[in-house]
């Protein structure tokens, strides 16, 4: 077990190591920090020059490659292209913030999923899971930019009719959230409508996978078993299938690491949440590949120890599966 | 599962020696009735057939959006600013403020994104095939190449990448997003293909073949390819779903498609920079994108059942 978590561990920095020369070999080429600074309008030239030097920019890309992953491994990532701003401090705190964002939308989501798809499967074809059904289709097939603007178009027309604001539609706090308990309602009110965003993709493919996996262990052999013997329905289903059938959701659960983030990167932008999504498209936007950099290293090593954790949970929870 | 379907599609199951007489003779006379089969088991999926008619009238208006728009694309009418849904002079969708109607943006809006969702689909089908049919027949260095890259592609959070992609490629034009999107989302079917290519490689009729003296190549296209066409099309039309949504998002956020080409996610940014006063500029856009990627997943889920009728008994 401890070789192979070793094993995969090694691999992943291979494999972070491939991505990043990669992406910084694609960015490098492609897009031109020199012109960057050529457009700057008041820059002098021995701005320019000092920042050429600071970043190397007049070296070939491995070389630059070289001294970025130096500047990574011992300095917290650097510094910004233009600014001189220290990463690591901005990216901590956006970090934080979508996180926060993010795992409790996640375990309200699959608290609801698991309602839903359990309920669905115990009434198969019931009009609770024909409802159920049409609603993961069209969570599925809603893009969650749009969702986002509608629920904040709601709130736009509430306030026109009735002149009250139900909820916030930007930010993370008010101007002067205040302390403690006042800051913690505050952020939660804030919170509100992007968890909502977040939470509907989510529900729509979790609740999907909860219901096939648990009509899959209701045909199971032991099910019989437990019935034949007496048992009450709901221990039969609470007790005996549905623990067997929220195996599979901690693999999804932890896969869907990646596209929780891309739905991160669209909500945070149409609320404007200080968060990890708005600081990458931000710095897209700003055409500055260090901070990007550093960004998709981030999250790219966040994606590979949530797939490690999930294959160990995954070895715990179902016995049948070894690793060596 | 991959059992399942490839008994389904396989023709030594389907039992009696006339049958097997029929499929020396020509690959012809029982691929036909295969179809035969899906089409029937698909027609009686109703929601399915009516999300395709529904499919199929959008698309009709994306090809003759010139033709079907009451006004141009970028045509102002400085007589009717910031008007809302209305029937009078067919500004179903309303106006925004410089007096152009949504109705004739969304239309030449779907023309673009069905383009560039479509041949998205087709292009990454054709690389993911090719891909995964050879790493899944040859096995060895091929195949470890493959997944090591599809690894590489899965540690990023894809939207992230695309987005990187988009800014550094000098995105703007349709086919250039479309070209960025289908070098994303072939790992997906070559995975597909390639699972069922190893489990095919091992059966008697390729075997077969093989003893007979078929080249790799025509084993591959006469023999192998068509007992994965049931998985590669539905997984196509998923992908149709997965790049309108994917395309709209990065269209909204800048990165994507960009004017003078219309888009539908860049026609929601639009509406949202106008104020959410307008509030059919954001909404009809929307409700367009949710309409077809709706459709086209209702399709894909008849079309899954109808390849493949066993997997449907288990899940009934």
């Amino acid at each position: 077990m401890l070789s192979y978590v070793v094993r995969r561990l090694l691999y992943g920095v291979v494999v972070l190591v491939a991505a990043s020369f990669l992406v910084f070999t694609f960015v490098s080429i492609s897009g031109d920090p020199l012109a960057q600074l050529n457009v700057l309008p008041n820059a002098s030239e021995q701005t320019k020059q000092n920042i050429i030097e600071s970043k190397h920019l007049d070296d070939p890309v491995p070389v630059r490659y070289g001294y970025w992953v130096k500047d990574a491994v011992t300095n917290q990532f650097g510094t910004t292209l233009l600014g001189d701003r220290p990463i690591l401090p901005d990216l901590w705190r956006v970090m934080k913030n979508t996180l926060q964002l993010v795992l409790i939308a996640e375990l309200l989501a699959v608290l609801v999923a698991i309602g839903i798809g359990v309920h669905s499967a115990r009434r198969q074809y019931s009009a609770f899971d024909y409802t159920a059904t049409t609603f993961s289709f069209l969570g599925l097939a809603t893009p969650l930019f749009w969702l986002a603007l509608m629920l904040q178009v709601l709130v736009v027309q509430v306030l026109e009719h009735t002149g009250y604001k139900i909820f916030p539609i930007a930010s993370l706090n008010s101007v002067d959230p205040g302390s403690g308990i006042h800051f913690a309602l505050d952020r939660a009110h804030h919170l509100v409508l992007p968890v909502l965003v977040l939470m509907v993709a989510s529900v729509a493919s979790y609740s999907r996978y909860i219901r096939a996996s648990m009509l899959e262990v209701m045909g199971s052999d032991y099910l019989r078993t437990a019935r034949a013997k007496g048992l009450p329905e709901r221990q039969v289903t609470m007790r005996h299938a549905f623990r067997n059938a929220l195996v599979p959701l901690v693999t999804l659960v932890a896969l869907s690491f990646g596209n929780l983030l891309g739905g991160a990167i669209v909500t945070e932008t149409v609320f404007s949440l200080d968060g990890m999504g708005l600081y990458f498209v931000n710095n897209l936007r700003a055409n500055d590949p260090y901070p990007v950099m550093a960004w998709l290293m981030v999250t790219a090593t966040m994606i590979i120890v949530f797939n490690l954790v999930a294959d160990i949970a995954y070895g715990f929870l179902d016995p049948r599966v070894r690793y060596e | 599962m991959s059992e399942s379907r490839s008994s389904a599609a396989s023709p030594a199951d389907s039992g009696s020696p006339d049958v097997a007489l029929a499929y020396e003779s020509g690959v012809e006379v029982k691929a036909r009735s295969q179809w035969a089969y899906v089409r029937m088991r698909f027609l009686r999926h109703r929601l399915a057939v009516a999300s395709l008619i529904v499919l199929v009238l959008i698309g009709l208006v994306g090809v003759f959006a010139p033709q079907l728009a009451p006004y141009g694309y970028d045509e102002q009418n400085l007589d009717i600013l910031i008007q809302g849904p209305t029937l009078e002079g067919w500004h179903l969708f309303g106006t925004d403020h410089l007096g152009r109607d949504y109705l004739s943006r969304v239309i030449f809006g779907i023309r673009t994104s069905l383009w560039v969702a479509i041949f998205v689909a087709l292009l990454s089908t054709a690389i993911g095939t090719t891909v995964g049919a050879l790493a899944g027949y040859y096995g060895g260095h091929v195949d470890n190449v493959l997944m090591r890259l599809t690894d590489l592609i899965l540690t990023l959070p894809g939207l992230a990448v695309l987005l990187t992609a988009s800014v550094y490629l000098g995105s703007g034009e349709p086919l250039k997003i479309g070209l960025i999107l289908a070098c994303l989302f072939w790992t997906a079917i070559a995975r597909i293909v390639r699972g069922l290519f190893l489990s095919l490689r091992e059966r008697e009729f390729v075997e077969a073949a093989r003893a007979a003296g078929a080249s790799d190549l025509r084993i591959i296209v006469r023999h192998m390819l068509p007992n994965c066409l049931g998985p590669i099309i539905v997984n196509t039309t998923l992908v149709v779903a997965a790049a309108i949504l994917v395309e709209a998002a990065l269209s909204f956020l800048g990165f994507g498609i960009q004017p003078p080409s219309a888009a539908l996610g860049k026609l929601v940014a639009d509406g949202q920079a106008e104020g959410f006063e307008l509030w059919w500029l954001v909404t009809f856009p929307g409700l367009v994108i949710v309409l077809i990627a709706l459709c086209v997943n209702f399709v894909g889920d008849g079309l899954r059942d109808a390849f493949d009728p066993t997997q449907r008994r288990v899940r009934a």
